[in-house]
Protein backbone atom coordinates (compact mmCIF):
# COMPACT_ATOMS: atom_id res chain seq x y z
CA UNK A 1 0.00 0.00 0.00
CA UNK A 2 2.52 2.27 0.78
CA UNK A 3 4.82 0.98 -1.51
CA UNK A 4 2.30 1.51 -4.21
CA UNK A 5 2.21 5.50 -3.33
CA UNK A 6 5.93 5.66 -3.17
CA UNK A 7 6.34 4.42 -6.49
CA UNK A 8 3.69 6.49 -8.15
CA UNK A 9 5.13 9.40 -6.56
CA UNK A 10 8.79 8.64 -7.61
CA UNK A 11 7.57 7.74 -10.85
CA UNK A 12 5.43 10.91 -11.42
CA UNK A 13 8.71 13.01 -10.00
CA UNK A 14 11.02 11.49 -12.72
CA UNK A 15 8.12 12.43 -15.80
CA UNK A 16 7.47 16.01 -14.44
CA UNK A 17 10.55 16.31 -12.84
CA UNK A 18 12.45 15.29 -16.67
CA UNK A 19 9.85 17.66 -18.55
CA UNK A 20 10.61 20.40 -16.42
CA UNK A 21 14.40 20.43 -16.55
CA UNK A 22 14.19 20.41 -20.52
CA UNK A 23 12.05 23.48 -19.95
CA UNK A 24 13.98 25.42 -17.47
CA UNK A 25 16.99 24.75 -19.90
CA UNK A 26 15.30 26.63 -22.86
CA UNK A 27 14.17 29.53 -20.53
CA UNK A 28 14.62 29.58 -17.33
CA UNK A 29 18.50 28.67 -16.65
CA UNK A 30 19.62 31.20 -19.54
CA UNK A 31 18.54 34.20 -17.17
CA UNK A 32 19.96 32.47 -14.24
CA UNK A 33 23.39 32.17 -15.80
CA UNK A 34 23.20 35.86 -17.35
CA UNK A 35 21.91 37.12 -13.74
CA UNK A 36 25.28 35.54 -12.43
CA UNK A 37 27.28 37.69 -14.41
CA UNK A 38 26.14 40.90 -12.54
CA UNK A 39 26.42 38.91 -9.27
CA UNK A 40 29.90 38.09 -8.50
CA UNK A 41 32.56 38.94 -11.42
CA UNK A 42 35.48 38.29 -9.54
CA UNK A 43 34.17 34.60 -8.58
CA UNK A 44 33.28 33.84 -12.09
CA UNK A 45 36.55 34.41 -13.23
CA UNK A 46 38.80 31.91 -11.75
CA UNK A 47 36.99 29.23 -9.10
CA UNK A 48 40.12 28.20 -7.78
CA UNK A 49 41.75 31.23 -6.86
CA UNK A 50 38.92 32.47 -4.10
CA UNK A 51 39.28 35.64 -2.09
CA UNK A 52 36.29 36.98 0.02
CA UNK A 53 35.86 39.99 -1.27
CA UNK A 54 32.30 39.79 -3.49
CA UNK A 55 30.45 38.67 -0.31
CA UNK A 56 29.66 41.43 1.33
CA UNK A 57 28.55 44.11 -1.43
CA UNK A 58 26.16 41.76 -2.72
CA UNK A 59 24.54 39.86 0.32
CA UNK A 60 25.53 36.75 -1.39
CA UNK A 61 27.82 35.12 1.67
CA UNK A 62 28.61 31.67 0.63
CA UNK A 63 31.90 29.83 0.98
CA UNK A 64 33.38 29.94 -1.81
CA UNK A 65 35.64 27.20 -1.24
CA UNK A 66 32.65 25.23 -1.04
CA UNK A 67 32.05 22.44 -3.56
CA UNK A 68 29.65 23.17 -6.27
CA UNK A 69 29.31 21.57 -9.63
CA UNK A 70 31.17 22.45 -13.11
CA UNK A 71 29.32 24.47 -15.38
CA UNK A 72 28.17 22.68 -18.19
CA UNK A 73 27.02 19.04 -18.41
CA UNK A 74 27.18 18.65 -14.35
CA UNK A 75 25.52 21.64 -12.88
CA UNK A 76 22.86 20.57 -15.65
CA UNK A 77 22.59 16.97 -13.73
CA UNK A 78 22.23 18.21 -10.60
CA UNK A 79 20.31 21.12 -11.92
CA UNK A 80 17.97 17.71 -13.07
CA UNK A 81 18.43 15.51 -10.34
CA UNK A 82 17.06 18.70 -8.37
CA UNK A 83 13.92 18.74 -9.88
CA UNK A 84 13.29 15.36 -9.97
CA UNK A 85 13.97 14.67 -6.41
CA UNK A 86 11.70 17.88 -6.25
CA UNK A 87 9.03 16.35 -8.05
CA UNK A 88 8.67 13.12 -5.93
CA UNK A 89 8.86 14.66 -2.97
CA UNK A 90 5.83 17.58 -4.14
CA UNK A 91 3.98 13.79 -5.78
CA UNK A 92 4.14 12.30 -2.06
CA UNK A 93 3.05 15.56 -0.45
CA UNK A 94 0.12 15.02 -3.39
CA UNK A 95 -0.50 11.61 -2.31
CA UNK A 96 -0.49 12.27 1.31
CA UNK A 97 -3.80 14.62 0.36
CA UNK A 98 -5.02 12.19 -1.86
CA UNK A 99 -4.78 8.93 0.31
CA UNK A 100 -6.24 11.31 3.34
CA UNK A 101 -9.08 12.10 1.26
CA UNK A 102 -9.49 8.51 0.41
CA UNK A 103 -11.31 8.78 -2.75
CA UNK A 104 -10.65 7.34 -6.32
CA UNK A 105 -8.38 9.45 -8.35
CA UNK A 106 -7.85 9.68 -11.91
CA UNK A 107 -5.97 12.32 -13.82
CA UNK A 108 -8.54 14.93 -13.98
CA UNK A 109 -8.39 14.88 -10.13
CA UNK A 110 -4.82 15.43 -10.18
CA UNK A 111 -5.16 18.33 -11.96
CA UNK A 112 -6.91 20.22 -9.60
CA UNK A 113 -4.28 18.55 -6.71
CA UNK A 114 -1.55 19.98 -9.27
CA UNK A 115 -2.76 23.55 -9.36
CA UNK A 116 -3.81 23.43 -5.62
CA UNK A 117 -0.34 22.72 -5.16
CA UNK A 118 1.09 25.58 -7.50
CA UNK A 119 -1.07 27.64 -5.79
CA UNK A 120 0.01 26.97 -2.22
CA UNK A 121 4.26 26.21 -2.91
CA UNK A 122 4.46 28.54 -5.90
CA UNK A 123 1.88 31.39 -6.93
CA UNK A 124 1.03 32.70 -3.14
CA UNK A 125 4.22 32.90 -1.40
CA UNK A 126 5.21 34.42 -4.62
CA UNK A 127 3.11 37.31 -3.78
CA UNK A 128 4.70 38.51 -0.79
CA UNK A 129 8.30 36.82 -2.08
CA UNK A 130 8.79 36.97 -6.02
CA UNK A 131 11.16 34.50 -7.78
CA UNK A 132 14.64 35.45 -7.39
CA UNK A 133 17.47 36.00 -9.43
CA UNK A 134 20.74 35.36 -7.96
CA UNK A 135 22.01 38.61 -7.12
CA UNK A 136 19.05 40.55 -6.11
CA UNK A 137 19.18 42.40 -2.97
CA UNK A 138 16.77 40.42 -0.21
CA UNK A 139 16.40 40.09 3.51
CA UNK A 140 17.67 37.74 5.67
CA UNK A 141 17.30 34.47 4.27
CA UNK A 142 16.05 32.05 7.72
CA UNK A 143 13.88 35.05 8.10
CA UNK A 144 12.57 34.30 4.22
CA UNK A 145 12.59 30.43 4.51
CA UNK A 146 10.70 30.80 7.82
CA UNK A 147 7.73 32.73 5.68
CA UNK A 148 7.77 30.85 3.04
CA UNK A 149 7.36 27.54 4.92
CA UNK A 150 4.32 29.11 7.03
CA UNK A 151 2.70 31.02 3.84
CA UNK A 152 2.89 27.20 2.16
CA UNK A 153 1.44 25.30 5.80
CA UNK A 154 -1.61 28.42 5.83
CA UNK A 155 -2.00 28.13 2.24
CA UNK A 156 -2.18 24.57 1.59
CA UNK A 157 -4.17 24.75 4.61
CA UNK A 158 -6.50 27.05 3.66
CA UNK A 159 -7.23 25.68 0.51
CA UNK A 160 -8.34 22.33 1.93
CA UNK A 161 -11.09 24.24 4.03
CA UNK A 162 -12.30 25.72 1.47
CA UNK A 163 -12.55 22.05 -0.68
CA UNK A 164 -12.62 20.08 1.94
CA UNK A 165 -14.68 21.50 4.39
CA UNK A 166 -18.60 21.11 6.26
CA UNK A 167 -19.54 24.30 6.46
CA UNK A 168 -19.28 28.28 5.40
CA UNK A 169 -17.37 28.98 8.90
CA UNK A 170 -14.26 26.68 7.71
CA UNK A 171 -14.44 27.95 4.23
CA UNK A 172 -14.23 31.31 5.40
CA UNK A 173 -11.85 29.96 7.98
CA UNK A 174 -9.53 28.26 4.78
CA UNK A 175 -10.34 31.87 3.16
CA UNK A 176 -8.19 34.27 6.45
CA UNK A 177 -5.26 31.62 6.03
CA UNK A 178 -4.94 32.68 2.55
CA UNK A 179 -4.96 36.03 3.12
CA UNK A 180 -3.61 36.06 6.95
CA UNK A 181 0.25 35.84 5.56
CA UNK A 182 -0.37 38.63 3.42
CA UNK A 183 -1.25 40.63 6.19
CA UNK A 184 1.83 40.00 8.13
CA UNK A 185 3.89 40.90 5.38
CA UNK A 186 6.94 38.58 3.83
CA UNK A 187 10.57 40.02 5.00
CA UNK A 188 11.89 42.09 2.82
CA UNK A 189 15.43 44.67 2.23
CA UNK A 190 15.18 48.00 3.33
CA UNK A 191 17.28 49.51 0.73
CA UNK A 192 17.87 48.50 -2.72
CA UNK A 193 21.75 48.06 -4.17
CA UNK A 194 22.04 49.85 -7.38
CA UNK A 195 23.88 48.12 -10.30
CA UNK A 196 22.40 44.41 -9.29
CA UNK A 197 20.46 42.86 -12.17
CA UNK A 198 18.95 44.96 -14.62
CA UNK A 199 14.65 45.00 -13.86
CA UNK A 200 13.87 43.45 -17.71
CA UNK A 201 15.81 40.22 -16.53
CA UNK A 202 14.32 39.75 -13.26
CA UNK A 203 11.11 40.38 -14.74
CA UNK A 204 11.62 37.97 -17.31
CA UNK A 205 12.55 35.79 -14.51
CA UNK A 206 9.33 36.01 -12.09
CA UNK A 207 7.46 35.24 -15.28
CA UNK A 208 9.25 32.35 -16.59
CA UNK A 209 9.71 31.11 -13.42
CA UNK A 210 6.33 30.88 -12.55
CA UNK A 211 4.76 29.34 -16.09
CA UNK A 212 7.36 26.99 -15.80
CA UNK A 213 6.73 25.83 -12.20
CA UNK A 214 2.84 26.00 -13.08
CA UNK A 215 3.09 23.58 -15.98
CA UNK A 216 4.88 21.45 -14.02
CA UNK A 217 2.66 21.51 -11.07
CA UNK A 218 -0.13 20.30 -13.65
CA UNK A 219 1.90 17.65 -15.25
CA UNK A 220 2.93 16.33 -11.40
CA UNK A 221 -0.43 16.27 -10.39
CA UNK A 222 -2.44 14.66 -13.42
CA UNK A 223 0.46 12.08 -13.37
CA UNK A 224 0.52 11.72 -9.87
CA UNK A 225 -3.23 11.37 -9.53
CA UNK A 226 -3.64 8.59 -12.59
CA UNK A 227 -0.31 6.10 -11.21
CA UNK A 228 -2.85 6.54 -7.32
CA UNK A 229 -5.74 5.94 -9.20
CA UNK A 230 -4.62 2.86 -11.08
CA UNK A 231 -2.75 1.27 -8.71
CA UNK A 232 -5.08 1.47 -5.79
CA UNK A 233 -8.34 0.41 -7.76
CA UNK A 234 -6.30 -3.21 -9.10
CA UNK A 235 -5.88 -4.19 -5.41
CA UNK B 1 -16.47 -5.18 -7.93
CA UNK B 2 -19.54 -2.90 -7.18
CA UNK B 3 -17.13 -0.39 -5.65
CA UNK B 4 -14.75 -0.09 -8.71
CA UNK B 5 -17.95 1.14 -10.87
CA UNK B 6 -19.06 4.00 -8.58
CA UNK B 7 -16.92 7.04 -9.60
CA UNK B 8 -17.33 8.15 -5.54
CA UNK B 9 -16.22 4.77 -4.65
CA UNK B 10 -13.85 4.73 -1.46
CA UNK B 11 -10.88 3.44 -1.32
CA UNK B 12 -9.98 -0.31 0.04
CA UNK B 13 -8.79 0.72 3.22
CA UNK B 14 -9.01 0.94 6.74
CA UNK B 15 -9.06 4.29 8.38
CA UNK B 16 -5.20 3.64 9.99
CA UNK B 17 -4.26 2.19 7.25
CA UNK B 18 -5.06 5.47 4.71
CA UNK B 19 -3.97 7.53 8.21
CA UNK B 20 -0.46 5.48 8.05
CA UNK B 21 -0.12 5.66 4.61
CA UNK B 22 -0.68 9.54 4.60
CA UNK B 23 1.60 10.54 7.22
CA UNK B 24 4.31 8.15 5.97
CA UNK B 25 3.56 9.97 2.40
CA UNK B 26 3.76 13.70 4.17
CA UNK B 27 7.19 12.70 5.99
CA UNK B 28 8.89 11.90 3.43
CA UNK B 29 7.98 14.28 1.01
CA UNK B 30 8.35 17.12 3.28
CA UNK B 31 11.74 15.45 4.12
CA UNK B 32 12.64 14.96 0.35
CA UNK B 33 11.28 19.09 -0.22
CA UNK B 34 13.30 20.35 3.02
CA UNK B 35 16.69 18.91 1.63
CA UNK B 36 16.03 20.37 -1.82
CA UNK B 37 14.38 23.53 -1.15
CA UNK B 38 15.62 25.15 2.06
CA UNK B 39 18.31 23.49 3.90
CA UNK B 40 21.04 25.41 4.76
CA UNK B 41 24.41 23.30 3.70
CA UNK B 42 26.70 24.79 0.83
CA UNK B 43 27.22 21.44 -0.41
CA UNK B 44 23.11 20.73 -1.42
CA UNK B 45 22.62 25.16 -1.50
CA UNK B 46 25.18 24.68 -4.57
CA UNK B 47 24.19 21.17 -5.86
CA UNK B 48 20.41 22.27 -6.14
CA UNK B 49 21.03 25.90 -6.56
CA UNK B 50 19.53 26.33 -9.79
CA UNK B 51 16.52 24.44 -9.21
CA UNK B 52 16.07 26.04 -6.39
CA UNK B 53 15.88 30.06 -8.06
CA UNK B 54 13.90 28.16 -10.77
CA UNK B 55 10.81 27.05 -8.35
CA UNK B 56 11.33 30.48 -6.16
CA UNK B 57 12.50 28.97 -3.20
CA UNK B 58 14.12 31.95 -0.58
CA UNK B 59 17.60 31.43 -1.64
CA UNK B 60 21.29 33.08 -0.96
Amino acid sequence: MIGRILLAAVAAGLIAGAFVSGAQMLKVVPLIYAAEAYEAPAATETQSHSHDAAPAETGHNHDAAAWAPEDGVERITYTTLTNIVLGAGFALLIAAGMTLRGRATDWRQGLIWGASGFLAFSLLPALGLPPELPGMAAADLTGRQVWWAMTVAASAGGLALIAFGSNWALRFLGAALLIIPHIVGAPHPNEFSAGGVPAELAAQFVATSLVTAGVFWLLLGALTGHFIGRGLQSE
Amino acid sequence: MEQTKNTQATLPLTFQQRIAATLAAALLGTFLVYGVGLANSDTMHNAAHDGRHAFAFPCH
